[in-house]
């Protein structure tokens, strides 16, 4: 693996691997001094071109308790404003010497791009509606941590399935791992064609909040009403919220997940966001012990490597020194 | 020092059919007597036996660039490019910077193609600055040449202007050329609406926002019996639409691009922006009924939308870079290559075509003009001879043509007359 | 180690992961047993630490486990073989985050030589003179010494 750009990079086997490190990271962060060496001297780039407080610092967060330094590289405030290309500014900050970037981009397939114009590794931390593969990890590893397995397991994802890259990521991680995944929304909001996603749908969340062990619940943009694609927040709140009258409907195990950030009273009110079985803030932890995990898998395991690259240690040697 | 040429032994195949004759080729590169067993005598001989000397390729469908966007492509390299695909006739789009709205732009492309290595013609726009509200004075550029109007690159959204447009254009002796693109379904989209959009998160755009401007010229050509010609046509349902109205008497002809018979939408998934064209590359099924649309006849000519952009441009992400691919220089390879049709009936599409002819569409008389040298016979057997792609010789920097599919051994290399 | 430090009522056993950590539990039994002193036991993985990160696959074995605060204790580290002494080092900077200690000692099964760091151990079961491209096996049937497989 040379970087994270979608969900379908991991199979089962590797995600396993990267639950086992996310809990070793967990168990980093929850120390006084929640930080490693691991590492050290190594330079993680986080390049957002798209606002996303979040998901910058989770990533931030992970690549400075692995002691690694960490560059911001804030659009906002750069030459991409004046006018730089993607390109341009990748080959920039890799000649200042760089391992890896996290990339966040408006647009599908920028990561991808970036990926073809470095030697670093990328991370996608999200692309236009295409994938958010960080985010189904710590999804996934939420519901590990809850359940034991994903196996059998019954996800409802909830709302703008259309422009939504967590759904994708999600619905590709999850029935990988083997939960089976029925998308809510209206048809307005659902991609216009289903072909080849291992999931059911309907467009009704009563229908379907009784009989899971999972709702997941997507941000809802205001910006969609303009699109035609719902009448108003209020008529979407209306089918597709969750409501405590419908979560007073769910099964006493099941759990509830949100990508935050959340929009209290809209696709979910502010009491059912309180809730035990509510995991957001496990979500919000669990992103940053993921991260690390994504970022020690790409450049501290040295799985890529040979077991040794110094000739005068014989390898064996190095590996008995574990003992 | 001999002023003419004989190509001796090749196959000709033109608009009066296929035979074994000579061709003898003036000093100032066109033809001048077709026949057998030419008298050598003062001429340069070149034995052609094995290939296949056919008119020059007329491509309808181009795009030159300027004047507005001279790193991208110029006349003079877009026409390099067509006579290194064996093109000897173009047709520039007039979605130019300035667009080609009026005498004063016509007569600049047509005084920058007067040197090229082609013959440059131009298209002129249906409306003031390509906006669609206003008609452009097709009246004066007409009277300059221009044979074929259209607002390419977009569609004129205005029903009633279309059919006001339509109307003035038949009084002129022109044709109305549409690029069919219904902005109300199609904006925001940036490849075909379906599985791999779904699949890709990028916004697609539906057939039918093609379709429904097919469907709603067509009635428009009925109401007011003007010729209609459309232009990339990409859709099963753009195709049917056409047979069927063609065949219940509306004058239409249509034109179908290399990459919309030789690739599907399914392309997009390496997220380059090569791929990215207008309108969309489609489905299988899309790409099957173009193919079965130009081997019925449906569809007249073959097409290139040659559509250089600057690398930069086509690096930027899938969502924000602009449409268009190359065409020129490996149309005929791919056409060849990809398409069941008989030699005749396919050099027709490229070049003369059958009528009702797009070529006189544009009022070109079609020059016979050898395009097939020794080293591209495409005759026995046409899928094999094709040589790798020359070092370009041309000044544009990003070439993303179909034949990126097929990798080497693609691309032609058909001699440009002038070359003779 | 009793003797040592005249009792063991702040004292804490930390088996390294892997094979250290049955050790600190077998210690912590044999000193309930032997002094009826209950010492607690934690484990430490040292992955995250290890000077040769790049230079070989690196994975941890399992999350540490500290479930007590450091500060004024006595840590024994527990290993079962001590070699060049790199993994203690490691150990040490891992010890550190957890808290600060009152001191730290180490006590290993064996003691095979061929240190390359300045570290040396406090209590030993047996000290084996060994090649270096030997390998050391310790379970808890005994001591393995075997030549290494190439």
């Amino acid at each position: 693996m040379t970087g994270l750009l979608s969900a379908a990079d991991l199979d089962p086997d590797m995600l396993a691997e990267m639950f086992r490190l996310s809990e070793s990271f967990l168990e980093v962060s929850s120390r006084r001094i929640p930080k490693v060496p691991a590492l050290r001297g190594r330079t993680v780039v986080s390049l957002f071109y798209e606002d996303s407080t979040r998901t910058r610092l989770s990533f931030e967060t992970a690549a400075k308790r692995l002691s690694a330094d960490v560059m911001t590289f804030s659009v906002g405030t750069s030459s991409v404003n004046k006018g730089e290309s993607v390109r341009d500014t990748i080959e920039t900050i890799e000649a200042m010497g760089i391992d890896a970037i996290v990339v966040r981009h408006g647009c599908a397939g920028v990561p991808a791009q970036v990926a073809q114009w470095t030697d670093a590794a990328v991370v996608n931390a999200g692309d236009g509606a295409h994938e958010h593969p960080t985010q189904a990890l710590l999804d996934c590893f939420t519901l590990q941590q809850r359940f034991g397995s994903l196996d059998g397991l019954r996800i409802a994802i909830v709302g703008d399935i259309r422009h939504s890259r967590v759904a994708r990521s999600d619905v590709a991680m999850m029935s990988a791992l083997g939960a089976s995944v029925t998308l809510v929304a209206p048809a307005t909001l659902m991609p216009p064609s289903l072909e080849g996603w291992p999931v059911a749908t309907s467009s009704s969340l009563d229908d379907v909040a009784g009989d899971v062990d999972v709702v997941y619940l997507l941000r809802m943009q205001t910006e969609r009403m303009g699109q035609h694609l719902m009448p108003s927040m209020r008529e979407y709140t209306a089918r597709f919220g969750l409501t405590a009258r419908r979560a007073a409907r769910m099964n006493p195990d099941a759990v509830i997940l949100h990508p935050g950030p959340m929009n209290r009273g809209v696709e979910i009110s502010g009491e059912v966001a309180e809730l035990p079985n509510a995991l957001v803030v496990d979500q919000v932890r669990n992103g940053v012990a993921v991260r690390m995990a994504v970022l020690w898998w790409l450049l501290g395991s040295g799985t890529e490597l040979v077991p040794s690259v110094d000739s005068a240690v014989p390898t064996a040697d190095v590996e008995d020194d574990r003992g | 020092m001999a002023d003419t040429v004989l190509i001796r032994g090749a196959t000709v195949v033109d608009q009066s059919g296929s035979r074994r004759a000579d061709v003898r080729v003036g000093a100032d590169g066109t033809i001048v007597e077709v026949g057998a067993d030419l008298d050598p005598t003062g001429a340069e001989v070149v034995d052609a036996s094995g290939a296949v000397v056919a008119p020059g390729l007329v491509d309808v469908h181009v795009h030159l660039r300027q004047p507005g966007k001279e790193e991208a492509e110029t006349v003079e390299t877009g026409a390099r490019c067509a006579a290194l695909g064996g093109y000897t006739a173009i047709v520039a789009m007039p979605n130019t910077t300035p667009a080609i709205d009026c005498a004063a732009v016509v007569r600049e492309v047509l005084e920058l193609g007067r040197t090229a290595p082609c013959d440059v013609h131009t298209s002129g726009a249906v409306t003031v600055g390509r906006g669609g509200e206003q008609l452009a004075p097709m009246a004066e550029m007409a009277a300059l040449g221009v044979r074929l109007f259209t607002d390419d690159g977009a569609g004129v959204q205005d029903a009633g202007l279309m059919r006001r447009a339509m109307q003035y254009a038949s009084d002129l002796g022109v044709t109305l050329a549409q690029h069919c693109e219904v902005d109300e379904l199609a904006a925001g989209g940036h490849m075909h609406e379906g599985e791999w959009s779904s699949r890709l998160g990028i916004p697609g755009q539906p057939a039918e926002a093609e379709e429904l401007m097919v469907a709603r010229d067509l009635m428009l050509a009925r109401m007011t019996g003007a010729r209609v010609h459309f232009q990339h046509l990409s859709t099963a349902g753009s195709v049917e639409l056409v047979r069927a109205a063609r065949a219940s008497g509306v004058q239409v002809t249509a034109e179908a691009t290399t990459h919309h018979f030789t690739l599907t939408h399914a392309e997009c998934a390496s997220y380059s922006p090569l791929f990215k064209v207008a309108p969309p590359l489609r489905t299988d099924a899309d790409v099957a009924a173009v193919r079965a649309g130009l081997a019925d006849g449906s569809i007249n000519a073959i097409a290139t939308d040659h559509a250089p952009h600057t690398q930069e441009d086509k690096e930027r992400p899938f969502e924000q870079a602009p449409p268009g691919m190359l065409g020129l220089e490996t149309a005929l390879a791919l056409a060849l290559t990809e398409l069941d049709m008989p030699l005749e009936q396919l050099l027709a599409a490229t070049s003369w075509f059958r009528p009702p002819s797009p070529a006189s569409v544009t009022s070109m008389a079609a020059r016979l003009h050898p395009v097939s040298p020794p080293t591209c016979a495409c005759s026995t057997p046409p899928r094999r001879g094709w040589s790798t792609p020359p070092t370009p010789q041309v000044a544009v920097a990003i070439r993303p043509t179909p034949g990126a599919r097929f990798g080497a051994g693609c691309a032609t290399r058909c001699w440009p007359a002038s070359s003779w | 180690m009793a003797e040592r430090n005249r009792g063991l009522d702040d004292v804490v056993l930390v088996g390294l992961q892997t094979g250290g950590v049955p050790m600190a539990y077998r210690m912590a039994e044999a000193l309930q047993r032997i002094d009826g002193a209950d010492v607690p036991v934690g484990t430490l993985d040292v992955a995250f630490y290890r000077d040769d990160i790049g230079l070989r696959p690196v994975l941890p074995e399992a999350a540490s486990d500290m479930p007590f605060d450091l500060a004024g204790l006595v840590v024994v580290l527990v290993d079962d073989v001590l070699f060049t002494g790199r993994t203690i080092r490691a150990a040490l900077d891992a010890l550190a985050d957890h808290g600060r200690a009152r001191s730290v000692q180490l006590a290993v099964m064996v003691d095979r030589g061929h240190r390359e760091l300045p570290i040396r151990p406090d209590y030993v079961g047996k000290n084996l003179p060994t090649r270096r491209d030997e390998v050391v096996n310790v379970t808890d049937e005994g001591v393995d010494l075997g030549e290494m497989v190439k």
